[in-house]
């Protein structure tokens, strides 16, 4: 039986051609992936939720609206190609990191101030 | 690591990111995607993510058969929420494989071919509306009593992608059981619909937790890579000790003549599961496997020309941006 005769109801529609999508077997239209990031409420930043396949933009944020603030999870949304996105290395002893880990001075508590001190 | 064990496996550099993996997973730190991780986790981690992406996408099909056929608009509205839940479900965790460098049109694939499986329990039919009640309670139930724990597995974006299920899951399970005691305040007839319901799906509710443990040989891996953080005996004996009180309350009998609490275990005793079923299940042999797969397969193929479609609309948009700024 073909597929159109055993799902007339559930894909058919009257406008999907569905004889001739079966006779052509499955064709790969690959959407290029885009990540979503949500600011939850107003004052928070933006951060990453996931991603999703869309072939433009606008239909990146729509689907990102649709997958990821379906019960107000969301304010805002940015979605950005993955492609655009450059990362550091994943390794946490990667010495990129390294100017930060020899700096305590950096740290409020690197100082010592009596505690009669107040305010401080 | 010594120098000795560090030879042993053939490279000191490959020893040394096997050994901080391992410090990792034991300090109970999540593993994220562009770390290293042994080649076996990662396979395991694809199939895991990916058949569960399965389960929530071929899930939508037993309850989507009675959309249109809901009995009130707000029965309606509910189960189109539903539904729409759990293909959002499939997207988070189709998106958590591929940051493990999967691709989701392969997944798809493997899906429609039959190489890789969904939950067992989507491949029985859903007879009345009764069954969009109690999957709710019990298929819903016992996927929370999966879930729960995996909200802290060792792989990050699974992890995080189970906290979002599970936030999401507690309303499918309640709108079920709100479901089924309406039902159950109604007529003699609607009543034994809820018990015939409850007969057909109990028993695979409880397989829903897989073989016992005896018979799960990749369960002490999985433990030790924290993947999985319970056996499925354990799971079940929870799901049982969860479900047992509710039936009460609900009014129905669940069907197992040899189901009663324990004061000693403090458990729930319950009768043996039929594990032939299951393999006979898994092995394509239920009541809807085929249907399942056929009208999957029937999406993908008559979606086909939407995503062509899009593709070329996007391509057209840019060109003529290109010509605007030229």
């Amino acid at each position: 039986m073909s597929i159109d005769q055993a799902y007339p109801a559930e894909v058919g529609h009257g406008a999907v051609p569905m004889a001739d999508a079966a006779a052509a077997g499955p064709v790969r239209a690959d959407w290029p992936l885009w990540e979503v990031f949500l600011r939850g409420k107003r004052g928070l930043n933006h951060v990453h939720v996931g991603s999703l396949h869309a072939a433009d933009a606008e239909m990146a944020l729509r689907h990102a609206r649709d997958v990821y603030t379906r019960r107000n999870e969301g304010v805002s949304i940015w979605v950005v190609p993955t492609a655009a996105i450059t990362a550091s290395s994943p390794d946490e002893k990667d010495p990129f990191f390294a100017p930060s880990g020899d700096k305590v001075y950096r740290h409020p508590t690197f100082y010592d101030i009596p505690d009669s001190v107040p305010h401080m | 690591m010594s120098e000795e064990a560090a030879v042993v496996n053939g490279s000191p550099a490959v020893a040394e990111l096997e050994q901080h993996f391992e410090d990792t997973v034991a300090h109970d730190r999540r593993i994220e995607p562009r770390d290293w991780m042994p080649e076996a986790y990662r396979r395991t981690m694809i199939r895991q993510i990916s058949q569960h992406a399965h389960s929530e996408i071929i899930g939508m099909q037993p309850e989507g058969n009675w959309i249109t056929r809901a009995p009130s608009l707000r029965r309606k509205a509910i189960l189109l929420a539903k539904v729409q839940d759990e293909a959002g479900h499939g997207m988070y965790l189709y998106s958590a494989a591929e940051t493990l460098g999967a691709d989701r049109a392969d997944l798809t694939q493997k899906l429609m071919t039959g190489a890789q499986k969904y939950s067992s329990i989507f491949n029985y039919p859903t007879l009345t509306f009764a069954d969009v009640g109690v999957i709710g309670w019990l298929v819903d139930g016992a996927a929370i009593c999966n879930q729960v724990p995996l909200c802290r597995s060792s792989y990050g974006p699974y992890a995080r992608a189970m906290v979002r299920i599970c936030k999401e899951e507690s309303f499918h399970q309640r709108q079920g059981f709100e479901l089924l005691m309406t039902m159950m305040r109604g007529t003699p007839a609607q009543r034994a619909m809820v018990q015939d319901a409850v007969n057909r799906w109990w028993w695979p509710s409880l397989m829903m937790f897989g073989p016992p443990d005896n018979e799960s040989p990749n369960t002490a891996q999985s433990m030790h890579w924290r993947i999985k953080r319970h056996t499925n005996d354990e799971l079940r004996q929870r799901f049982v000790d969860m479900t047992a009180p509710q039936a009460e309350a609900l009014g129905v009998t669940l069907p197992d003549p040899e189901l009663r609490w324990h004061p000693d275990r403090q458990h729930y005793d319950f009768g043996a599961v039929d594990w032939d079923e299951l393999k006979r299940v898994v092995a394509g042999n239920g009541p809807c496997n085929a249907q399942r797969v056929t009208a999957r397969r029937a999406a993908h193929e008559g979606g086909a020309w939407v995503r062509e479609a899009a593709l070329a609309h996007a391509a057209k948009q840019r060109a003529r941006a290109r010509q605007v700024a030229a």
